[in-house]
């Protein structure tokens, strides 16, 4: 053997390891190549807010500062940011179980610079089908409520949904992945659900209930803004929730990249 | 026979060898079941050796690749590839894998998964095309992954390995679930490639792969290097016939054992009740000597596969025997 023919030693290799536009690009490409995201985060949001929000009643009932199709509106849009953060922090799981991150550790990438990828698309995503869903509601004009309310619904909305990335993020790590979203679908339904996403919390046991839920806290700082009113609680609830999903993820996180 | 083969260039300055595993070992399990998958392995490669890592499914085979590629931490005993630590030659893309299954992304493309490979090592602007060429898939670079067959998607590891040009190729199984053109093509590639002075280094169980594309052999058992040498060396080992024949009593079957010892070609002679048992290399003339010079009757001649062969180099007693008696099962084809 004689060294007249050396591989190339690879000298960019070294340089790298950080966020990579390639990849971020490529990881939204693939939301929006995936039917089953572009219904459930840009489709599902708008039209469910068609059919429970433009009721002529809502239009002309008030809600806060605002009328009830637009609380709805909020609402919907909260809770397709929510599907589309949890959607994308159980990915992280599926494509662990399909042996992915164990090929990225073959790469210069940082595991924690993957996840942070992952969630960036996720939240890319998020910000798309909440604009989409205020935008469907600005269009038909049944929802009224002040300026500063249609941003700032918004933007906490989607903010917000971050929680739900950890949450996802979790979840993917302690069950069994192959398809988690199956289970946190019907999971985050019924969280909505809690939250007086679909109907308004009555004043029962469930309602008490559903003030411990992580959506509760969320949809209560959401609509805010329409003048439901900041409460401490809500604070509180998204706080806590915020902490436990994002240190249960970081905890399963080590885990596995320790595992080795 | 001897464990550290060096491709030494007579005259050539010392050079770091592409791979030093020094007292690998690797254990897994709870203390009350522990299993040693890696138990005291010793291995050096050098820089353009084309070397294959054989043994039965179990040795340790895939063990030993994870701890090289630093996927697995070893329990004892270190790893050095061109004198870095694991992760310092995976960060400076030295050594790469072709992977036995799994890690591909189902709903991306042929082309857009080297496209990203290139970017996570920083190449940017490299193409994904010549890779896909180097490894024979440019015609399906427009593909959605889950699309492809086992073949197509391991050739597409294979063109996802290239894109760091690393100084180490390791495959490990690479050509499972290939028919046997596809396996012929696969190496084909391979071999153009490794003549580039690439070191490659690939897990098998087939001999008959090991023989064909590797310059040398390091035989694999119970997580040890049983053997290490060159493809011929190695196929001798695993070539060896065992006859068996009945006795009428003792005197006569230790007279023959005495006799038959002497025999060209015989590597070990047992006796087992009244029946002699004698492996070697030339079992016609064992088998001859002993139906027309002996009281020998009701003989058999066994063909030694090679986890037998495995068993007898590793020479651990209980093992050895229990699966010396048997005409054991081939391994995944491997002795045929």
């Amino acid at each position: 053997m004689t060294t007249s023919t050396p591989p190339t030693a690879l000298t960019a290799a070294r340089t790298t390891g950080g966020l990579n536009a390639t990849y971020l690009r490529l990881e939204l490409r693939r939301l929006v190549r995936n039917r089953r995201t572009v219904i459930f985060s840009l489709v599902m949001p708008p039209v469910f807010f068609l059919i429970f929000g433009m009721n002529s009643e809502y239009k002309t009932e008030d809600a806060g500062n605002g009328n009830v199709t637009a609380w709805i509106l909020v609402s919907m849009a909260l809770y397709g940011a929510l599907l589309t953060a949890t959607a994308g922090g159980a990915s992280v799981s599926v494509e662990r179980a399909q042996g992915w991150t164990r090929q990225l550790r073959l790469t210069p990438l940082r595991p924690a610079v993957y996840v942070a990828t992952k969630l960036a698309a996720a939240m890319t995503l998020g910000a798309v089908s909440v604009a989409v869903t205020m935008l469907v509601g600005l269009v038909t004009g049944g929802a009224s409520m002040p300026f500063t309310a249609w941003v700032s619904c918004a933007l906490i909305a989607w903010a917000g949904s971050i929680v739900f990335a950890a949450f996802g993020l979790f979840m993917g790590y302690l069950l069994p992945a192959e398809n988690v979203m199956q289970i946190l679908g019907p999971v985050l339904a019924l969280l909505s659900f809690a939250g007086g996403l679909f109907v308004p919390l009555g004043d029962n046991w469930f309602a008490d209930v559903a003030k411990a839920t992580p959506t509760y806290g969320l949809a209560e700082l959401t609509r805010a803004p329409l003048g439901d009113g900041f409460s401490w609680v809500a604070v509180v609830n998204v706080v806590a929730w915020a902490a436990v999903f994002s240190l249960g993820a970081a905890w399963r996180y080590r885990k596995d990249t320790a595992r080795v | 026979m001897h464990t550290t083969t060096t491709a030494t260039v007579p005259g050539a300055l010392p050079r770091t060898p592409a791979l030093a595993l020094r007292g690998l070992h690797k254990t897994f399990g709870s203390p009350s079941a522990t299993v040693r998958a890696v138990d005291g392995l010793d291995l050096t490669i050098m820089p353009g050796e084309v070397v294959a890592f054989l043994g039965p499914n179990g040795a340790g085979k895939t063990t030993t690749i994870d701890m090289v590629l630093g996927l697995a931490e070893p329990s004892a005993g270190t790893v050095q590839v061109f004198g870095q630590s694991p992760a310092d030659a995976i960060a400076a893309g030295r050594v790469a894998a072709v992977m036995q299954t799994g890690g591909l992304l189902r709903d991306i493309t042929v082309a857009e998964t080297v496209e990203l490979t290139a970017a996570l090592f920083g190449r940017k602007d490299a193409k994904p095309h010549p890779f896909l060429e180097r490894a024979g898939i440019a015609d399906i670079a427009g593909r959605m992954v889950g699309k492809c067959s086992g073949g197509q998607q391991q050739r597409l590891r294979f063109a996802m390995a290239l894109v760091s040009e690393p100084d180490l190729l390791l495959l490990d199984e690479p050509t499972t679930g290939m028919d046997v053109e596809g396996r012929r093509d696969f190496w084909a590639s391979i071999r153009e490639d490794a003549a580039r002075g690439r070191t490659v280094v690939f897990a098998t169980h087939y001999l008959e792969e090991a023989d064909a594309y590797a310059d040398r052999i390091v035989l694999v058992a119970h997580g040890r290097v049983v053997a290490d040498g060159s493809a011929a060396e190695i196929k001798k080992l695993a070539s060896g016939r065992t006859v068996t024949a009945a006795f009428p009593d003792a005197t006569h079957l230790g007279a023959a054992a005495d006799a038959v010892r002497a025999l060209p070609g015989v590597e070990q002679v047992d006796t087992r009740g009244l029946r002699l048992v004698v492996r070697g290399a030339d079992s016609d003339a064992v088998a001859r000597y002993l139906l027309t010079g002996t009281s020998a009757h009701d003989l058999e001649v066994t063909a030694e596969n090679l986890e037998e062969a495995f068993v007898a180099l590793t020479g651990d007693g209980p093992h050895a025997s229990a699966a010396s008696h048997q005409t054991a099962p081939a391994l995944d084809g491997a002795d045929r």
